[in-house]
């Protein structure tokens, strides 16, 4: 600024009046923009809650369930794998799941609403590989000790029957329990825990 | 906190002393005459909708599918399930047509001040490229939603290039990559439309621009005001064009951008002119649509192409009267022969000359929107009439009158009975 | 390819004559009618959306007409079965064909490519045909490849158009109706299911419009505070100059 010209206290008022409207107007202009990268209401129809009928699926027998693009597992847990779950507790990161990984509803010892039927999100928490069933018998691959659980091939992280990490994984958490409600006693809702209870 | 702030600006401007050097060139020292006037917003504007085209475009882009079975869905996509997507394609539809309405003014503008002449040939080449790059653009463009509209334009004007005399036919072949308009033309007009045509775009308006700030800008009154310059070889009549002219183009920015929405908000179609009717069928190959007119904005030269009757059966002095109609306006600065710029002190020739030009171009405009019965028939036959159509007729006379403009300049402009130009401007 | 190119240049003005020139009805529509809107809906669904798909809208979207998912689930999904899911046909464009000599057209953008007055007057100038496949003929849409679907609604009309010369030598056109059979609706109760279900059309075109309105009454709004300080602004500088 030269010297001539004197601080016009009106201009810069106005100034900083408008620059500030401006900045709100356009503030408010890039909202559809930024918007527009959300999910679509086609993505969110593709990943719209999935209905399962769990009478179609054999006791300990896995099923894949596909929600928002991941794996999501279904499991009706036997006698013999809710037992696994009590005995691995000692060997585990986080036995009591403190980290929130799973609803509140899920926060308990089978991290599931009913003992008996295991949901919970296949995706390795370490870097997103997709772990392996591996039942109890598999003790010639797994090691003597081994409960049965997931394996995850990637980099060898181990879960138990609830999902829970085994200490001495590179995975730091348990894996995610999504939300899901039982619409009646043999059909589940995954991907959304608003409707019945 | 402020000082702060200007410590991080003394260290950044004593590494890099260009920026504060740029600025002072092109703003805060960038010397423009004090009179300027309404028609003076425009070039302002002109860079507003460029700004505005590039980042609707960019989103646009996000979701659109440049292949034929898709194309069409993608925009409906875009349309309706992409939240906030309605806005941001009405934003992209209604800134083509917007940005030819401020092209279109700012160039009349020129003619009004004589912004054209002599020391500003080069501003003035600079913006016709501009004008033919933008065109290329939105025909370009226009084929992407890939409606009826989209196809049958694209189809015609490829078309067009056909009939250049030996390689016409291989022309239009190249161009399309196939013997119709089809998939493999869509991606590639896709390609020009999002990178090509938009970096030479950008190259054009800073060539337009620098070349502008050389030679300083023109005014109403046509005077150069570097002639008069005060003791601190500022021009008397100038004044910094920050604040000054950011102050003013702000506002003026803000009743375009009031006047854009108000389209964009309450009539993106604007009545079938900026979306058109057709559009929303989806392209197909084997049928054509009723009737067939270009945007808008391209219509003055539509008719021009109408108008001139094929020879030998061929469209192509059809298609060279309408390249010519174009190309005509880079010969404008050397047609001008008259003693001043600015249509105050002209004579009646030039305004008389202007006004028919703008008729003729506005009735040109319109011709090419109807179909050629519009006005019906002539009330008589003669062996000579190879059409009947009215409208075709007033057409023609209206080409004559076109190029009459710019042929005729020379004579009419160094006849012309001018005033006097005074020394400083007028407000 | 030139003989393409002339025809496209010169030849749509005969191909114009062709249009029937049937003089267009104003379609008394409302859009905020959420009423008509729905009643549009149903008759939607149960009458165009065998043949005709509207492939890009979602059932969940018609919350717009203050409709519950589960309402739209129970009364308005009879093709899908997730409401997430777009207004899709079992009928394929080839069955289409073969049915009806012409696919039949998708419906989500046909309100902004005919205009809602040609559709109100379309559905309501069908008339029985013995010369054409389906018997029936519309005055509108001469040859239309459509049977008249909603013709139980309406019931069968005939059509003639007399040409008559008057005193002065001036060609007139009279256009005579005759119901022939009564349909379950008379003539009022069917133009307002024709204009709900128009209403409905427009509508599904551009689902966004009435909130594009509103947004814009705030753009704007905002675009002329903004014009008070900048206007304001401006002449704070200039009052300097000269």
């Amino acid at each position: 600024m030269s010297d001539k010209q004197k601080v016009d206290k009106t201009r810069r008022t106005l100034v900083v009046a408008t620059s500030m409207l401006g900045g709100a107007a356009s503030v408010g202009a890039a909202v559809p923009f930024v918007g527009s990268m959300l999910p679509s209401e086609r993505a969110k129809a593709a990943g719209a809650p999935v209905e399962v009928d769990i009478l179609a699926i054999a006791p300990g027998e896995l099923r894949v369930f596909e929600w928002r693009g991941k794996p999501v597992w279904v499991i009706r847990r036997t006698a013999q794998m809710l037992e696994s779950i009590v005995k691995s507790d000692p060997q585990l990161t986080d036995p009591g799941s403190a980290v929130p990984q799973q609803p509140d509803y899920a926060t308990n010892q089978y991290r599931s609403r009913k003992p008996d039927v295991m949901v919970v999100e296949g995706v390795c928490t370490h870097l997103g590989c997709s772990p392996q069933l591996k039942p109890a018998d598999a003790k010639a691959e797994m090691g003597a000790d081994w409960l049965g659980g997931f394996y995850c091939a990637c980099h060898g992280s181990k879960f138990d029957f609830a999902g829970r990490v085994y200490k001495g994984s590179p995975a730091p958490t348990n894996l995610v329990v999504p939300p899901y409600a039982f619409l009646s006693d043999t059909t589940i809702l995954i991907g959304d825990d608003k409707k019945g209870a | 906190m402020s000082s702060r702030v200007m410590a991080l600006w003394e260290w950044f401007d004593s590494r890099m002393p260009s920026v504060a050097e740029e600025w002072r060139k092109h703003a805060a020292e960038y010397y423009a005459p004090k009179n300027f006037n309404f028609w003076y917003y425009f070039g302002v504007l002109s860079m507003l909708v460029l700004v505005i085209q590039i980042v609707s475009g960019i989103f646009l882009t996000m979701n659109y599918k440049p292949d034929a079975a898709l194309a069409f869905g993608s925009v409906e996509y875009i349309m309706r399930d992409v939240p906030g997507g309605w806005i941001i394609r009405y934003i992209h539809s209604t800134g083509g047509s917007a940005f030819f309405v401020v092209v279109y003014l700012h160039m009349f503008r020129s003619l009004l001040y004589g912004s054209h002449r002599e020391p500003r040939e080069l501003v003035w080449i600079f913006g016709v490229l501009i004008y033919l790059t933008l065109m290329g653009e939105a025909f370009l463009g226009y084929l992407l939603p890939w409606g009826q509209m989209s196809y049958w334009g694209a189809q015609v004007i490829v078309n067009l290039f056909s009939t250049v005399p030996f390689i016409g036919p291989d022309l239009a072949l190249w161009i399309r990559g196939d013997y119709v308009v089809s998939d493999v033309t869509l991606n590639r007009f896709f390609a020009l439309h999002v990178i090509a045509l938009p970096l030479v775009l950008l190259g054009l308006v800073v060539a337009h621009i620098l070349a502008l700030h050389d030679v300083g800008s023109n005014n109403p009154d046509g005077i150069e005001i570097k002639k008069n310059k005060d003791a601190h070889g500022r021009p008397v009549d100038g004044i910094p064009f920050h604040p000054y002219y950011t102050v003013k183009d702000t506002a003026g920015a803000v009743v375009f951008l009031a006047i854009f929405c108000i389209v964009l908000f309450f009539m993106p179609e604007m009545g079938g002119y900026f979306l058109e009717n057709n559009n929303f069928i989806p392209a197909d190959s084997l049928k054509t649509p009723e009737h067939i007119a270009p945007l808008w904005y391209f219509t003055p030269y539509y008719s021009i192409l109408r108008a001139v009757p094929p020879l030998f059966d061929s469209q192509f002095p059809g298609v060279l009267a309408m390249g010519v109609a174009v190309m005509v306006f880079f010969f404008l600065p050397w047609l001008d022969r008259s003693p001043v710029k600015s249509i105050r002190y002209r004579g009646p020739y030039w305004k008389g000359a202007l006004a028919v030009f703008i008729f003729v171009f506005l009735m040109l405009g319109y011709l090419g929107l109807e179909p050629t019965t519009v006005w019906g028939q002539l009330g008589f036959d003669a062996f000579f009439l190879d059409t009947k159509d009215r409208a075709t007729w007033v057409a023609r006379a209206c080409t004559v009158l076109y190029f009459a403009f710019f042929i005729l300049m020379p004579w009419y402009t160094a006849r012309d009975k001018v005033r006097p130009v005074p020394d400083r401007v007028t407000m | 390819m030139k003989n393409l190119l002339a025809a496209l240049l010169w030849l749509p003005a005969s191909l114009l004559a062709a249009g029937s020139g049937y003089p267009l009805d104003h379609a008394p529509i409302e859009p905020r009618d959420l009423v008509s809107l729905q009643s549009g809906a149903r008759t939607f669904v149960n009458y165009c959306l065998n043949c005709h798909s509207a492939q890009y809208m979602r059932y969940n979207r018609l919350s717009d007409l203050g409709l519950t998912e589960p309402q739209i689930r129970d009364n308005l999904m009879f093709a899908a079965d997730k409401v997430g899911e777009t207004m899709k046909v079992a009928m394929t464009a080839k069955d289409g064909k073969a049915w009806f000599g012409v696919p039949p057209p998708d419906l989500s953008v046909i309100a902004r490519s005919r205009g809602a007055d040609w559709l109100y007057t379309y559905l309501r100038a069908f008339y029985r045909d013995d010369q054409t496949a389906s018997g029936w003929n519309n005055a509108v849409f001469p040859n239309v490849a459509m049977p008249h679907a909603l013709w139980k609604l309406q019931g069968e009309r005939d059509y003639e158009v007399v040409a008559h010369t008057d005193k002065a030598g001036h060609v007139g056109i009279e256009r005579n109706w005759k119901q022939l059979t009564p349909g379950t609706q008379g003539a009022i109760e069917y133009d307002r299911t024709v204009r709900d279900l128009v209403n409905f059309l427009v509508y599904v075109g551009e689902p966004a419009a009435q909130s594009r309105k509103a947004i814009g009454i705030v753009v704007l709004f905002v675009l002329g505070v903004l014009y008070v300080f900048a206007y304001a602004m401006k002449k704070a500088f200039w009052k300097d100059v000269r």
